[in-house]
This record gives structure tokens, sequence and C-alpha cells, in this order.
């Protein structure tokens, strides 16, 4: 196992848990607001994930799906919190 | 050559990965929403940063080209990060503070979350009970 390899399965296995971090956070919160960025959290996480996994396959296949989950974990969150402040996405 | 490069994308791997667990870990034991904002805005966007330069550097010495991707999605993300975390915490104060418990702002001036247009808000009162109230 080359030094590469040891640390690709390190940083997944961080953030693999990170993410049961996040679930944990999702599932028992005290309020809305820590859910949302419990979810804003488990994209970024996501991305990370992806991108870890695309290093290992040594193809750049994966970026637009990485892309595709930044940009869905922005417009998500923006429309929550528009919603609970204006009630009505787009004015 | 290579091996040098390989312990510099091999560090950079494990300091993305111990700085989203880090930002995980602050979301659970941070004591309230507001700090709780900071671990995931700061911790996981630089971790993320981080595995992104690993990948670029990894593409450049093992494949021989520069993927410009990596570096349009880490743009994306810091330009996004702030934001989202101003949303998340402009939605907390509105869902949890009532606008006379909130500081007086200067002259004039009247907190977007309370002013104008949030009566349209389908959360007009807040309840007594609401979550993250000091």
């Amino acid at each position: 196992m080359s030094i590469l390899d040891a640390a690709l399965w390190f940083a997944f296995g961080c953030f693999a848990l990170a993410q049961l971090l996040c679930l944990y956070r999702v599932v028992r919160a005290p309020g809305f607001s820590d859910r949302v960025l419990a979810l804003d959290t488990m994209t970024i996480n996501m991305i990370a994930l992806i991108t870890l996994f695309g290093i290992q396959r040594g193809s750049g296949f994966y970026f637009e799906a990485t892309m595709l989950f930044a940009m869905v974990g922005f417009v998500s969150t923006v429309a929550f919190a528009k919603f609970v402040l204006r009630g009505d996405i787009i004015e | 050559m290579m091996a040098l490069a390989d312990i510099l994308i091999a560090a950079l791997l494990v300091a993305g990965g111990v700085f989203g667990l880090v930002g995980a870990w602050g979301l659970v034991r941070l004591p309230d929403m507001m700090t709780r904002l900071h671990g995931p805005t700061k911790a996981a966007t630089l971790g993320v940063g981080s595995v992104l330069i690993a990948s670029m550097a990894f593409f450049w010495v093992h494949h021989d080209h520069l993927s410009w991707h990596e570096l349009l999605i880490g743009l994306f993300l810091f330009l996004t990060a702030p934001i989202t975390g101003l949303y998340i915490g402009k939605a907390h104060m509105h869902l949890s503070w009532k606008p006379e418990e909130l500081p007086q702002p200067p002259s004039g001036a009247e907190w977007a979350t309370w002013g104008k247009g949030a009566e349209t808000s389908p959360i007009v009162t807040v309840p007594d009970d609401a979550p993250g109230r000091e």
C-alpha cells in the first residue's frame, strides 16, 4: 500500500464519519435551522467524497456530479431560508 | 520527484479529512445554533478545498494534465458558503427571536429578518418555547 492509498483511505474514513455525525444532527436537532445546516454540510462532505472517489479511480469523470451536488445543495438551502423569511421563494 | 509529490498530495488529503471531521464534530458538539454555524461553514470548506487541491495535484503529477474543474468547484463553494451561512443565520433569527428581543439597530434601520415584508412569512409570531432561545 503506497502512502497515497493510505492517505486516501484515511480521508474516506474521516469524511464518512463526518457524514454520520451530520446524519445524527439531522435526526436529532433542536430546531429547523440546525437540520438544514446539517443537510448543507452533508452535501459539502458528499462533494469531498466524490472527489476522493475520482482520485481513487484516476478519472475526471465525476466532476459533473460534484458540480451538481454543489449547485443543488446551495439552491435548496437558500430556498428554505427564503421560505422561512418571506413565505415565498421567488418574489 | 514523484515520491515527493505523493507525500504532498497525501498530506493535503489527510489535512482535508481532519478538517471535514472537525467541522462535523463542531456541528454536533457546539452549544448553540449561532456557534454551530461556524463549524461547517469554515472547516468543511477548508477541508473540501484541500481535497480539491490534492485532486488537481494528483491529476497533474500522475496523468500529465492539469484539470480546471476542481478550481471551478472550489470557487463556487467559496462563493456560496458565506451566503448559505448568512441565510441560515437569518432564518434562525426569524424562527427563534421575537423582534423586541433583538438589539436595537441604528436609527432609521430595522432588522431585515423582521422588517418590511416579514409579515408574508409563514412564521409571524415566535412561539415561547422556540428552540435556540437564550
